[in-house]
């Protein structure tokens, strides 16, 4: 049926992809440009992520950490977007983005402190740009804004990122927020990791658009679709995104499909609402798979280096987890401390009760 | 010195602190050439540039939460919300993410942001732009709650409200913008947040108003006075926080006491007063602390509003009701 000449034309996209399944590349043009140790890198932080996320629902379920959203199946999102930034880029993550925060610098043991409800969890060291993850849907997209047009006032050549869900993408702030970059043509990047549901609520039932990308039509910015389960296009559209950002270019939404192999949280049952099929479909998809297989192509990745980094992550999630448990105890006199610069004397009265 | 109407030294206080801080910012819906809808920030962006001051789209939660990002790097961000209802929109921002920053980074980001918004009744405006939101804000952990009642604190708590690194709801009461002028020192000075002021000494009854109430309270102690009732009118200027000791020691002297508000009756500002002068105070108390208060219904559309509103009589007949207790 041909468009009315006053109608709104919008087409569907194609998403980005550079390796097929098998690790093949199948978009030459688009390869991001890496050296070999950073393609091992990349690996590396994908397979050491896997692993942490294991022990950390383990440390879970025996009551070593509280709040955990996994995140096996988005490694090529998360650490690929993560991994296209500069170090002094800002990201202002969800609840389920603790992956993109530590590898920008936050120490693991601030994750677990957070996890397990420890104020000391959210000092995050000055040389570390992340904020803590954000709990209410949507409200981080706002503050990426905000540092963005900060960087822009500033003349720094830096860029915010922020991300969320498909489910996210529904909210009023994530239209409020694009729609500010546009008419500010600020450095942000708002990244939707589309994993198909928000906790158990399906994409279909998020949005009629053609996709959460073609929302960036109507906020005047770049919209932009990713196979997000494969790294290096991951990569590739975060780049080019950071680079229109620091070239003022303005924003970029990147929607990345992709998939959560594990519950939403811990306390979720994907069998009510996910069919065994759909999930092993996804599972053929799986990020490490497909990039280890380029790799392993290449003669950069073996299972040995599998092996070892899982090792590594194991280790190191120990060492970090024991570092959090020694951590001093929080008190409500802190807690009260940590309200205003200086505590006014209401709340210095409100201590003695806690004595 | 200069004569400035409370509006004019809002202005001032901004136009003070945007010449002396490069990282204050002012930003609204409106703002910038027009200078808002009651031209509070008038010429301001003519003078300091649209870098400085500026338009932003129509969106209350977004330019909310962009004074929450642009504080984190390092600027000083006023945020003007059109109207006070309109800060539901923006709620999340203001009384969640920019009141627990300090809180959940553990001190390493604080929100430094000023929310300044006009609000208050008597002005037959439109609907949900004249209530008295204060109560929501004082049960917010993690913001200030400051509400002048003239020009001269109006400039002098702006700019302390500017310079605090903790973020500040201004609310700045539509009825007394161009109220009356009143003398306005020039360049700088600062109201403490937190320090009420005796705007009127008396033996009686102490009355503990803000905003347009310590007008409306004045004028019954005024009136009081002449049938020999000596009232003390207290001027609390902030509500978080709250100057507990100013309180106290009128009551001391009184021991008897009501509080004036406009806002709803039920769990507000006065409720929250009264119950701490129970803590500090109780037993120098001869009557117990009565409310002056709009009822607990919407607030109305304008053809009532005037008789909503606390009215002298009203104050008056409180003042008696505590004194023949």
């Amino acid at each position: 049926m041909s468009k009315l000449p006053y109608e709104v034309q919008t087409e569907p996209v194609t998403p980005l992809s550079v390796l097929s399944l098998d690790g093949e590349v199948v978009n030459p043009d688009l390869l991001p440009e890496l050296s070999d140790d950073q393609l091992k890198e990349v690996m590396y932080r994908m397979v050491f992520t896997r692993t942490w996320d294991e022990r950390a629902v383990n440390l879970g379920r025996q009551g070593r950490l509280g709040f955990y959203a996994p995140v096996s199946g988005q490694e090529a999102s998360m650490i690929g977007s993560e991994y296209a930034l500069n170090k002094d880029d800002f990201i202002c993550p969800g609840y389920r983005d603790m992956p993109q925060i530590v590898w920008h610098g936050l120490p693991m043991y601030k994750a677990f402190l957070y996890s397990r409800g420890h104020q000391e969890g959210g000092r995050i060291p000055d040389d570390v740009h992340v904020l803590m993850p954000q709990i209410i849907i949507g409200a981080q997209i706002l503050h990426a804004t905000g540092v963005a047009m900060a960087f822009k006032k500033k003349n720094e050549k830096r860029v915010a990122i922020t991300y969320t869900g498909d489910g996210g993408s529904s909210e009023g702030d994530f239209y409020e927020g694009m729609n500010f970059a546009g008419a500010y043509k600020l450095p942000v990047i708002y990244a939707v990791q589309n994993n198909g549901y928000a906790i158990t609520t399906p994409y279909a039932k998020q949005t009629g658009a053609l996709s959460i990308a073609h929302k960036a039509v109507a906020a005047g910015i770049k919209g932009v679709q990713v196979d997000g389960m494969d790294v290096l296009a991951v990569i590739k559209a975060v780049q080019e995104a950071a680079e229109r950002g620091r070239n003022g270019e303005g924003a970029t939404l990147i929607e990345m499909l992709t998939y959560r192999f594990r519950p939403h949280s811990m306390a979720d049952d994907t069998t009510k609402y996910r069919t065994k099929e759909e999930e092993a479909e996804w599972a053929l998809k799986d990020p490490l798979v497909r990039f280890g297989k380029y790799l392993e192509k290449k003669g950069l990745w073996s299972d040995e280096d599998t092996n070892r980094v899982k090792e590594e992550a194991k280790a190191t999630v120990n060492e970090q987890i024991k570092k959090t448990e020694a951590v001093e105890k929080m008190t409500v006199a802190g807690l009260i401390d940590s309200m205003f610069e200086t505590t006014p004397k209401h709340l210095e009265e409100q201590k003695g009760d806690f004595q | 010195m200069a004569q400035m109407n409370m509006l004019e030294a809002i202005r001032d206080a901004m136009r003070v602190e945007l010449k002396r801080d490069s990282n204050v910012v002012i930003f609204g819906e409106d703002v910038g050439k027009v200078g808002g809808v009651f031209r509070v920030t008038e010429g301001l962006q003519g003078e300091f540039g649209e870098d400085r001051v500026f338009d932003t789209p129509l969106a209350e939660s977004a330019l909310a939460g962009m004074a929450v990002g642009m504080g984190l790097q390092g600027f000083r961000p006023i945020a003007e919300i059109q109207f006070v209802g309109f800060i539901y929109e923006a709620l999340d921002q203001m009384f969640v993410q920019a009141a627990r920053m300090r809180y959940r980074s553990g001190g390493r980001y604080n929100s430094p942001i000023v929310f300044r918004t006009p609000f208050g009744g008597g002005v037959k405006a439109a609907e949900l732009h004249t209530d008295s939101l204060e109560g929501l804000a004082i049960q917010t952990p993690g913001i200030k709650v400051v509400i002048p009642s003239n020009p001269y604190d109006a400039k002098g708590l702006m700019i302390s409200a500017i310079r605090d690194n903790d973020p500040v709801f201004f609310m700045e009461h539509l009825n007394l913008y161009r109220a009356f002028k009143a003398d306005v020192p020039e360049g700088e000075y600062t109201v403490e947040i937190g320090k009420a002021n005796v705007v009127r000494e008396g033996t009686d009854v102490t009355i503990l108003t803000y905003g347009m109430m310590v007008h409306t309270s004045v004028k019954a102690a005024e009136e009081l006075e002449k049938t020999g009732v000596s009232v003390e009118v207290i001027d609390l200027r902030t509500l978080v926080p709250l100057d507990i000791e100013t309180i106290v020691a009128s009551i001391q002297k009184t021991n008897r006491a009501i509080v004036v508000q406009e806002a709803q009756k039920t769990s507000g500002a006065a409720a929250e007063i009264i119950a701490q002068i129970n803590e500090h105070a109780i037993l120098h108390l001869e009557a117990p602390v009565l409310r002056v208060a709009g009822p607990d219904t919407v607030y109305p559309f304008a053809l009532v509003e005037d008789a909503w509103l606390p009215s002298v009589a009203r104050v008056s007949a409180a003042v008696q009701k505590v004194l023949n207790f």
